[in-house]
């Protein structure tokens, strides 16, 4: 999609800095003339409602950063400081949690309508790849913020999640020491968890960037998975048809997100979570953010501790295979029935390790847990790799415009009956 | 010393955990399961909710004269029962009430600590100089604190309540205050065949069903001058809702400016979307 630039600078001034720093075109190609098809639902605004809540997250996390004190003594009340004295504190605070938590159901819906559309296939695989990073770097923000407020799940969450890494042989415990600056979750934890929480958001800005640039250079999937064909008939400028499409999705959203913050800030958190860390008190029952909750019930399915917690990692990094796992020549999922029906078990899959991530690992609940872990690599592993090469699927349009035209078709026919 | 000790102890936890989760409520399956807590109305339940205010009046007068003895509130500080988001009191009446207070402060300039008056800056103080001298005096037990105590504390709601839980209309956040109401009205005599170790209470909605807690409220014990029912039931619900104030002194002005912002963004949102339809009216897409 990139060539010349479209872009002519009108005033002296930007005549003079073109010359010099061709920012305002590069702008101007980018978010303004850049061609977007025109069949994309509003599930393409989710890339624009990730970036606007980064950039929330991290307003209000520069904010609350100002007021909050990274000492295991004082963290706890430093948050209730902020709850209380702080001009505005409360809204920042429960902004910023529940800001975390539609991040990631943003991520989610983001990902799932990749998977369902096929965009991570040729040529978007580095884009697909840069986005499970981005993932990757989120769930690591995500939890590092979690133990900041120092409440008793940040304290235990923070023994749990290290002590994955006392699994690796040999130098497992060496690299939990390591990263927990001494032998148990203490102050040198909490700094250096605070220090991280700080730098990661910026990390995840400059891959985004990347993941914008490399989606830049081979154009948006679309609904039909056929690429376009035609700039001219079948796209529109993103300015100002896409930014207002994005705006209506961060609009929808934002409605969601003051709903949590005003009426519901603690919904999606722990009530233990105001109980200030206790080292010699071990909560009945350890939760992470319902976030993690899939993978934690991965991690808790499989009895043995280095297997539950390769499988953990694998169960993210697996992902970033999927433009090779997936052997199907057709991208979207509107032409492969069997790949719909298995994508939908898959995403019941998904939500129900959730569930079972918040349960007690016993009984009938462990039995799902382990068929549903089961069942999320097969998915991944074996039967999509099978679907490509013996599925029937359906013809693709010609064309977007193609597909457009019948569409329209169709709908006057309804109309007319 | 106690330190290698402590983290082998955790390590052993946390491998219990990861490696055998099914052996870790074996031992909790034992006792019969706690009873849900009663669903009370509350001022400040939903959109419209806010506090009110005799009702958390009375409710700090049975902190003050009962649960005070025990427990502490320590990131409350007088001032804030004053003004916006407070009790109600004028500020003469905060000073007064906080001049009632003995606070420790020092060192003075001769290097000795000493005891003053509470001002309205001053914190409520502890009944206690530190968690030993709790458990020391109260046999064992460690009362928590309880300036987010509503906060802390809740139930599971089970599948599918949860997920209503959420939404408009249905909202349900009062677990924790609901749990502490009906706790304090939970004391029962134990059933035949159970037996309560000395200092501990049988009470229906504590997990495991034993608290260290004395039943702390007698009908008729905390005198209220407006005129409310001096119930058990009452000054439970009272102390209860006072609590969640403590714990949220915020609630009122969260709510009210909740509401403005909720109605501006979802106008903002409708408006949004007719500018984005006239915009793409001219596309077959």
């Amino acid at each position: 999609m990139s060539g010349p630039s479209k872009y002519t600078p009108k005033s002296a001034f930007a005549r003079w800095l073109e010359k010099r720093l061709p920012i305002l075109s590069f702008m101007y190609d980018s978010f303004v003339a850049y061609p977007t098809p025109k069949n994309l639902n509003y599930l393409w605004t989710f890339g624009a409602i990730l970036f606007f809540m980064l950039i929330a997250q991290i307003v209000t996390g520069v904010v609350l950063a100002m007021h909050y004190t990274a000492e295991t003594t004082l963290a706890f009340d430093s948050v209730e400081r902020i709850m209380r004295d702080v001009n505005w504190g409360m809204f920042l605070r429960y902004a910023h949690a529940n800001g975390a938590s539609l991040f990631f159901f943003a991520a989610y819906i983001h990902m799932f309508r990749g998977l369902y559309y096929g965009s991570y296939k040729s040529p978007r695989e580095v884009l697909w790849i840069l986005g499970v990073i981005i993932f990757l770097l989120m769930m690591a923000t995500g939890f590092l913020g979690y133990v900041l407020p120092w409440g008793q799940m940040s304290f235990w969450a923070a023994t749990v999640i290290t002590n994955l890494f006392s699994a690796i042989p040999v130098v497992g415990n060496a690299i939990k020491t390591w990263l927990l600056g001494g032998y148990s979750v203490d102050n040198a934890t909490l700094n250096r968890f605070y220090a991280l929480h700080y730098l990661m958001p910026f990390v995840i800005f400059a891959v985004v960037a990347i993941h914008v640039w490399a989606l830049h250079v081979t154009g948006q999937n679309n609904p039909t998975g056929v690429e376009v064909k035609s700039v001219e008939r079948e796209t529109v400028p993103f300015t100002p048809y896409a930014t207002f499409k994005d705006a209506v999705g961060i609009g929808v959203i934002l409605v969601l997100y003051a709903w949590l913050t005003f009426f519901a800030p603690n919904y999606l958190g722990h009530p233990d979570n105001y109980i200030p860390a206790n080292p010699l008190s071990t909560p009945p029952h350890i939760v992470p953010e319902w976030y993690f909750l899939p993978f934690y019930a991965i991690l808790r399915a499989i009895p043995n501790k280095l297997a539950g917690v390769v499988a953990l990692f694998a169960s993210v990094l697996i992902l970033a295979a999927l433009p090779w796992l997936d052997t199907s020549k057709v991208k979207s999922a509107r032409y492969r029935p069997l790949f719909r029906v298995f994508f939908w078990v898959f995403v019941g899959v998904c939500v129900a390790l959730g569930y079972l991530g918040a349960q007690p690992p016993e009984g009938a609940f462990l039995i799902a847990a382990r068929l549903c872990s089961a069942w999320y690599f097969l998915h991944l592993l074996v039967i999509l790799p099978l679907l490509g090469k013996f599925e029937r699927t359906q013809p693709e349009p010609a064309s977007i415009e193609a597909s457009i035209a019948a569409q329209t078709a169709a709908l006057k026919e309804v109309a007319h009956v | 010393m106690s330190k290698p000790c402590l983290s082998k102890l955790r390590m052993a936890a946390i491998l219990l955990a990861l490696a055998a989760p099914t052996s870790l409520r074996a031992e909790a399956t034992k006792v019969e399961p706690e009873e849900h807590p009663i669903q009370f109305e509350w001022s400040f339940a939903g959109v419209m909710g806010r506090y009110d205010l005799a009702q958390l009046k009375r409710g700090f007068k049975i902190f003050r004269e009962v649960c005070s003895s025990c427990h502490s509130m320590q990131l409350v500080a007088f001032r804030s029962l004053g003004g916006a988001g407070g009790l109600g009191y004028s500020e003469e009446e905060v000073k007064t009430l906080a001049a009632s207070y003995k606070i420790k402060d020092g060192p003075n300039d001769k290097g000795e600590y000493f005891e003053r008056p509470g001002r309205p800056s001053d914190y409520f103080p502890s009944p206690f100089a530190n968690e030993q001298a709790a458990r020391t005096a109260l046999n064992g037990g460690y009362p928590p604190d309880m300036s987010v105590l509503a906060k802390a504390r809740g139930y599971h709601r089970g599948f599918p309540t949860f997920l209503l839980d959420a939404l408009p209309g249905l909202s349900y956040q009062e677990a924790g205050v609901d749990y502490i109401a009906s706790l304090l009205q939970g004391y029962r005599d134990a059933p035949s065949g159970m037996t309560i170790p000395d200092g501990q209470f049988y009470n229906v909605y504590m997990p495991g069903r034993r608290i260290g807690m004395v039943p702390p409220l007698a009908d008729g014990a905390v005198t209220y001058d407006d005129g409310a029912p001096q119930t058990v039931s009452q000054y439970a619900k009272d102390v209860s809702a006072f609590l969640m104030w403590a714990a949220e002194p915020h609630l009122d002005q969260r709510k009210s400016i909740g509401r403005g912002v909720l109605v501006f963004l979802a106008v903002f949102a409708v408006l949004l979307y007719f500018v984005k339809r006239e915009i793409w009216s001219n596309v077959d897409h």
